[in-house]
């Protein structure tokens, strides 16, 4: 028996982290950089969380005297922080210096992850505990907090209102970021200037400046899902490179949703109910077939990929400058 | 001109640049790099920069193992980075190296379980060599082909491909998996050694360095030598020119991803049939992706791409070690050896622009 109301709150668990990810990464490629750095900054943003908590939770000592406002923003003020100074980083090489951003996003990456497990086996070590771990229980409780009525109120209530804030935050996110795209004046000159820098250098916008702002803000939105992952859907427990390929995932959800934040709000449960899909699907002894639904979304992006090539509708295109350098004096 | 509205400073595209202002250039961002990753270690460890480098050397020369080791490594990664460099000459970016070296890791281990002992090992060892780089080919070709025909995006095309030859590796790790639950393959055919590469001497290592050795030379050939390469730099400077003159640039893309792919063939080939004789989902790990850093900071040029395989190679070994003496993470490496790379990058600013910092007004 298929149990839908157990499985539609884990699918939505998986996929809070690849929403806030691509939606991150959508405001990013449409400025034209295409920030492979994602998977790192968003290893950054919760390891700098986990940082946060750490030291806060060694300060407070138990659940009693901890203050749920500090035990929020602390740790999401390090988290933005974090994957702020990573999008910057982005930015100053590839922008400011030019550099390639293939190049550039792939280091930033080997950075991220590498910082993440770094920090993360250090604080390990700190703790001197057996496992291979750190438990943040007190700030996981701020972060993972319902609603308290929210699971008595029936079916509605167990798979609408029984998140954590985070999971709305990443909605409430996708959402602003698309009304900005589609509906405002500098969503407009965004798109302008991934979709052709130059024009948009002559019609008086200031290219560099959008390219940052939309990397900076984009990387802290991406590093806000490294945060919900660990505080929320690891129950504030980080081990080392357990969050996996969920950066990567989120990449190719940038291309599944067509550069479309509001899409990515469904299309990211798509995407986190086939990861888990093998747990509710009847194998029997067949272990493998796991893994080929977790190739499910891999293969779908790269048919939509090859889809919108073939359609050639221009509004469904990737950004036109998507991963090229600008400079004013070339043409 | 109005005083106030002249920039402090502005950019120009530098001309011509003397080879050895380059090195320069060059000489000062590593300098840069290994000051700042000697104050990061200090930080960390609180000892001093000396010892620590010296233990960063350590790890790959204090024992002839550990220079085999060392070798094998840096020929593994040198053989990736030379069949990124073709593509990346055109500009096609193929950021799938990872994918293509997987497939190909598969297509060799599936040949020496299903075949070993069926047929005599000579003619096993050649078909496993033909699976290797056929699956590699394959699998590059296949973006390189939409790109042709729809110019559908090769990046995200390329980046797609890695994880599902991951997942395909990890699908048939289960379905192959002795002892049964243990969720790993083992080494194949242990005890028959069926399909295993053969061993020059008593150096288990010296065929891939062979193997590297000889491709690089064929890289920088056909790079530099052949019409082939030329029409790959043509393309690289402008589609539109190659065009013009004539080629057929569609066909040059796959034709490209092709060699790509079949180079990165025999990256796995050399992993799996050569040295470590199982199949893991790690086995590739991520030299794909910093085998496109090293040709990148090579300038795609393979006897540059020999320095800077080793240099990424010595430092992972070298803060590996740093880290073991020192109780520290072992991604401590990853740090170190991206921090050099983020200089490497930015320091090619400055070979290609020069800043110019604004006059005073006589």
């Amino acid at each position: 028996m298929f149990d839908l109301i157990s499985f539609i709150p884990r699918a939505v668990a998986q996929a809070t982290p690849l929403l806030l990810g691509s939606t991150g990464e959508t405001l990013t490629e449409k400025s034209g950089n295409l920030n492979l750095g994602i998977p790192g900054i968003m290893y950054v943003g919760a390891i700098s969380g986990v940082i946060g908590a750490f030291f806060y939770e060694q300060k407070v000592g138990s659940v009693e005297n901890a203050n749920a406002f500090l035990a929020i923003m602390i740790p999401m003020a390090c988290c933005l922080l974090g994957s702020f100074l990573m999008g910057f980083l982005y930015c100053f090489l590839t922008v400011t210096l030019r550099a390639n951003q293939n190049v550039t996003g792939l280091a930033m990456t080997t950075f991220g992850v590498g910082f993440g497990n770094f920090f993360g086996g250090s604080l390990i070590k700190l703790t001197g505990s057996d496992v291979p771990s750190i438990a943040l229980s007190i700030t996981h409780q701020f972060y993972a907090a319902k609603l308290p009525f929210a699971g008595k109120a029936g079916v509605f209530g167990e798979l609408v209102l029984n998140y954590g804030f985070l999971v709305y935050v990443a909605i409430v996110i996708a959402l602003l970021a698309s009304f900005f795209l589609n509906r405002t004046r500098r969503g407009l000159q965004l798109r302008a200037v991934g979709e052709n820098p130059s024009t948009a250098d002559a019609a008086g916008i200031n290219v560099a400046a959008y390219k940052y702002w939309a990397t900076c803000v984009g990387s802290m939105i991406a590093g806000l899902g490294g945060l919900y992952y660990v505080m929320d859907y690891a129950s504030g427990v980080w081990s080392n490179d357990a969050f996996g390929d969920r950066g990567w995932l989120a990449i190719a959800l940038v291309i599944f949703t067509i550069w479309r934040p509001n899409v990515g709000i469904l299309a990211s449960l798509l995407f986190g109910a086939l990861y888990i899909l093998y747990l509710y699907i009847p194998t029997g002894t067949n272990m493998a077939i796991k893994e080929i639904y977790k190739m499910a979304p891999f293969v779908v992006t790269i048919l939509v990929l090859i889809v919108i090539s073939l359609r050639k509708k221009r509004e469904n295109q990737p950004p036109a400058a998507l991963g090229l350098p600008y400079f004013r004096e070339d043409r | 001109m109005n005083k106030k509205k002249a920039p402090f400073a502005h950019i120009v595209k530098r001309q011509a640049i003397s080879w050895k202002s380059v090195w320069m250039i060059r000489a000062l961002a590593i300098a840069a790099a290994i000051a700042t990753c000697a104050l990061v270690t200090f930080l960390l460890t609180g000892d001093d920069p000396i010892s620590i480098f010296k233990t960063i050397w350590e790890g790959s020369f204090a024992s002839e193992r550990r220079m085999w080791v060392l070798l094998q490594n840096v020929s593994i990664l040198l053989i990736i980075s030379l069949a990124m460099a073709p593509a990346f000459r055109m500009r096609f970016w193929n950021i799938g190296g990872e994918g293509q070296v997987m497939i190909s890791v598969l297509a060799t281990s599936s040949c020496m379980i299903m075949l070993g002992g069926k047929i005599p090992n000579a003619l096993l060892i050649v078909i496993e060599i033909v699976a290797a780089v056929a699956a590699g080919a394959v699998w590059a070709a296949i973006p390189a082909f939409f790109k042709s025909r729809w110019n559908t995006n090769e990046t995200l095309f390329t980046l797609m491909m890695n994880y599902v030859a991951t997942q395909l590796v990890a699908y048939f790790i289960i379905i192959w998996e002795s002892p049964r639950g243990s969720g790993k393959i083992g080494i194949i055919n242990q005890s028959t050694q069926y399909g295993w590469l053969p061993q020059i001497g008593e150096y288990k290592y010296l065929l891939t360095v062979i193997v590297a050795a000889v491709l690089t030379v064929l890289v920088y050939i056909y790079m530099n030598k052949s019409k082939h390469g030329y029409e790959l730099a043509v393309v690289g400077e402008s589609e539109r020119t190659a065009r013009y003159i004539g080629i057929k640039v569609g066909r040059v893309f796959v034709r490209t991803m092709l060699l790509s792919g079949a180079i990165c063939g025999i990256a796995g080939l050399l992993m799996v049939g050569g040295t470590d004789h199982t199949m893991t989902t790690t086995l590739a790990g991520g030299r794909g992706f910093t085998a496109v850093m090293v040709a990148w900071m090579a300038k795609f040029n393979p006897v540059g791409m020999i320095f800077t395989s080793f240099l990424l190679a010595f430092l992972s070994k070298g803060a590996g070690e740093v880290a073991t003496q020192f109780g520290l993470n072992q991604s401590f490496s990853d740090i170190l050896s991206s921090i050099i790379i983020f200089f490497l990058i930015g320091c090619e600013f400055f070979i290609q622009y020069r800043i110019m910092f604004r006059k005073e007004a006589k």
